[in-house]
């Protein structure tokens, strides 16, 4: 402690040479600290970017299609197809405790919709109300999803994709208005949220109408789903879920569960996992490039200290004389380059964080794919501990090797210095 | 009036046989600068008691510089011995000689040495910041130092704001901050005109009479005549030790 006050004591009396070349050092790392800070943001940006893309489709869910068997089992040959039945989600959330949740789906790929004098060709869709949160489909303020009623009444009620929605009703608010699905008369009771979708198969869910699976079934006189979606109680537990499920349906429509045909996976879990390790291995990219160009500064500073180290010989030669340790000599040199680092760290993190801030907000006004792609540049906690860090492990090297070149010439070198 | 009165009282201290504070054997050194080696100091043996008031004296190019940074350990030897108060000193750490300079040496420069940006009053402070006075003690002491040297109106001055006398007078505050066994000075009165010499070497007098040991470096024949002791150095080793004419 007492050795921390002297080292203070001698920074203080020492650092106000050579302002010049301070103030282009001080730049330097400025000009690093922004470099690193923008390209931390981005990559950022981009990660929630993609995390909520990848949320449009759906949280921690996992699809199913139906497929064929390829194995021989219990006597049947290989080659039968394997088609569900709504049923089967009642079966599969009694059958299997891993699964919180399940709904069926199926698919009309181009039904007419007509109100008034427009009509358009789009893809219909039958749903359990399980489905809304499942596929993260949630209504706009002041209309409803499909549900259990619904489904259980066989309503004639349809929910709408929001560009859909626009396109058939124009900017007003369609939420109780009549729809002619393939003719029938359906009451609309919900548009879409407007949200951003990465995973899609069949189409955006902007651009579809939603309506009961019982309806559906009775409209269209389907049997069999299109897919089914189900969600696990926890992440970890997918794979045991997925293994339960197909015992679950291997058992009722006897094919073997191990066979990796008969029904086709598509699991959002294992996705989003190899999504955040891109995303990680991006960010160490960006955060590789930043901190090469923050070194560049370290090196100024470096270069200063030696040179104030030069410049000062004599000064600590007389320090050296009077008794000085030489912890007080490297610590007061080393305080002086940590000072260095951190005001351009300082004056850097200001000027990062407006840049950010500036283009966060034209980004807000400018309506661009590319630019909504890259998400909004944000700072978060771990890149500003990680600049800063960064900061002091610079400050500290580029301190250390001058001031330990100043502590090992003999004090009476050090005094004959002119 | 300098040093408190505690000069004197070390009885009970560690001592070589003959009570030197200083004793060099067989002292040598040699520069290496690479393609040549240069040996300043050859086989010196040289002792020092305490009280003494020595010069040593030579022409430039003798050796009495490099034999100055060794006896302030600011240069330690190629070989020999070198015992301070009995202790030693050749092969101690860094660190352990810093401390041993700012316990048992007092500095006085040529060209003063003082730290440009640092007011009177703090240069004399440093040597007890190093050895970790705590603050009341410090004040005191570099209070009572400076008004000895009658420079008490000028604490708060820079170097700059000073004259060379006055320079030098801060600096033998300084060197006797931290009590020293042993008072080195460097051609003192080199940078100084003839008045303010003379005032330097009356208060070397004056702390000789006070029980100081002094050990002057100077090529000035009547600055040496004021001593009681003169080592006379000429190429590296010692060719006459007498007491003063």
């Amino acid at each position: 402690m007492r050795a921390l006050a002297l080292i203070v004591r001698l920074f203080r009396g020492a650092a106000k040479i050579q302002r010049k070349r301070m103030i282009l050092t001080v730049t330097a790392i400025a000009w690093g600290t922004v470099a690193i800070i923008l390209l931390l943001s981005f990559g950022e940006g981009l990660k929630r970017s993609l995390q909520t893309g990848s949320r449009g489709l759906g949280e921690n869910i996992v699809i199913i299609w139906m497929g064929e068997t390829e194995k021989a089992y219990a006597g049947l040959p290989a080659g039968r197809p394997i088609r569900l039945v709504p049923d089967d989600v009642d079966l599969v959330l009694a059958g299997v405790p891993e699964i919180a949740s399940a709904a069926g789906e199926m698919h009309n790929w181009n039904v007419q919709l007509v109100n008034g004098r427009t009509a358009l060709n789009k893809r219909v869709v039958g749903v359990h109300p399980a489905y809304e949160e499942l596929r993260t489909s949630y209504p706009r303020s002041g209309g409803r999803y499909i549900d259990e009623l619904d489904q259980k009444l066989k309503r004639r009620v349809v929910f709408l994709g929001d560009q859909l929605a626009k396109d058939l009703f124009g900017a007003g608010d369609p939420v109780g208005k009549t729809l002619l699905v393939a003719d029938t008369p359906f009451t609309v009771i919900g548009v879409l949220q407007k949200k951003k979708q990465m995973g899609m198969y069949g189409g955006p869910d902007a651009d579809r109408a939603t309506i009961p699976l019982s309806t559906f079934e009775a409209m269209f006189g389907r049997r069999y789903l299109s897919n089914l979606v189900y969600q696990p109680t926890r992440n970890a537990l997918a794979p045991v879920a997925k293994r339960h499920l197909m015992e679950v349906l291997g058992a009722k429509y006897r094919f073997d569960p191990a066979d990796t045909r008969a029904l086709q996976f598509w699991d959002t879990i294992e996705d989003a996992k190899r999504l955040d390790a891109i995303m990680i291995g991006l960010q160490a990219f960006l955060g590789v490039i930043g901190a090469l160009t923050l070194i560049i500064g370290g090196v100024g500073v470096a270069n200063i200290m030696f040179a104030t180290v030069t410049h000062r010989t004599r000064e600590i030669g007389v320090q050296m004389a009077l008794g000085a340790r030489r912890v007080y000599i490297t610590g007061s040199i080393v305080l002086e380059s940590l000072a260095l680092t951190f005001a351009g760290g300082v004056i850097g993190i200001g000027v990062g964080v407006t840049i950010v801030q500036v283009l966060a907000a034209v980004q807000a006004h400018v309506k661009s794919e590319a630019m909504e792609v890259l998400g909004t540049p944000t700072i978060s906690i771990p890149i500003a501990v990680a600049t800063v860090t960064l900061l002091g492990l610079i400050g500290l090297l580029a301190g250390y090797f001058p001031a330990r070149r100043a502590v090992t010439v003999q004090p009476a070198e050090a005094l004959r210095f002119e | 009036m300098f040093g408190n009165g505690k000069n004197g009282s070390n009885g009970g201290e560690r001592r070589d046989g003959d009570g030197a504070i200083i004793a060099l054997a067989g002292v040598r050194k040699v520069y290496d600068t690479g393609a040549v080696k240069v040996e300043a100091l050859r086989k010196v043996d040289l002792s020092i008691k305490r009280n003494e008031f020595v010069a040593i004296v030579g022409p430039s190019g003798s050796g009495k510089s490099t034999l100055m940074n060794i006896l302030g350990c600011l240069d330690t030897a190629t070989e020999g011995s070198y015992r301070l108060r009995g202790e030693e000193v050749s092969g101690m750490s860094i660190d352990r000689l810093a401390d041993i300079r700012n316990r048992r040496i007092g500095f006085v420069f040529q060209n003063f040495n003082l730290l440009p940006q640092l007011t009177a009053f703090e240069n004399v402070e440093m040597p007890l910041l190093f050895k970790g006075a705590p603050a009341k003690e410090r004040r005191e002491r570099v209070e009572s130092l400076l008004g000895q040297v009658g420079l008490a109106d000028r604490m708060q001055h820079r170097p700059v704001e000073l004259s060379g006398g006055q320079m030098q007078r801060v600096a033998i505050a300084r060197a006797l901050a931290c009590e020293p066994d042993i008072i080195l000075a460097d051609e003192p009165t080199g940078n100084l005109d003839s008045a303010a010499g003379g005032d330097i070497i009356g208060k070397f007098e004056e702390l000789w009479a006070k029980g100081h040991t002094l050990v002057l470096i100077t090529h000035d024949g009547a600055i040496a005549r004021r001593t009681r002791r003169v080592v006379r150095v000429q190429d590296g080793t010692v060719v006459d030790d007498a007491p003063a004419a």
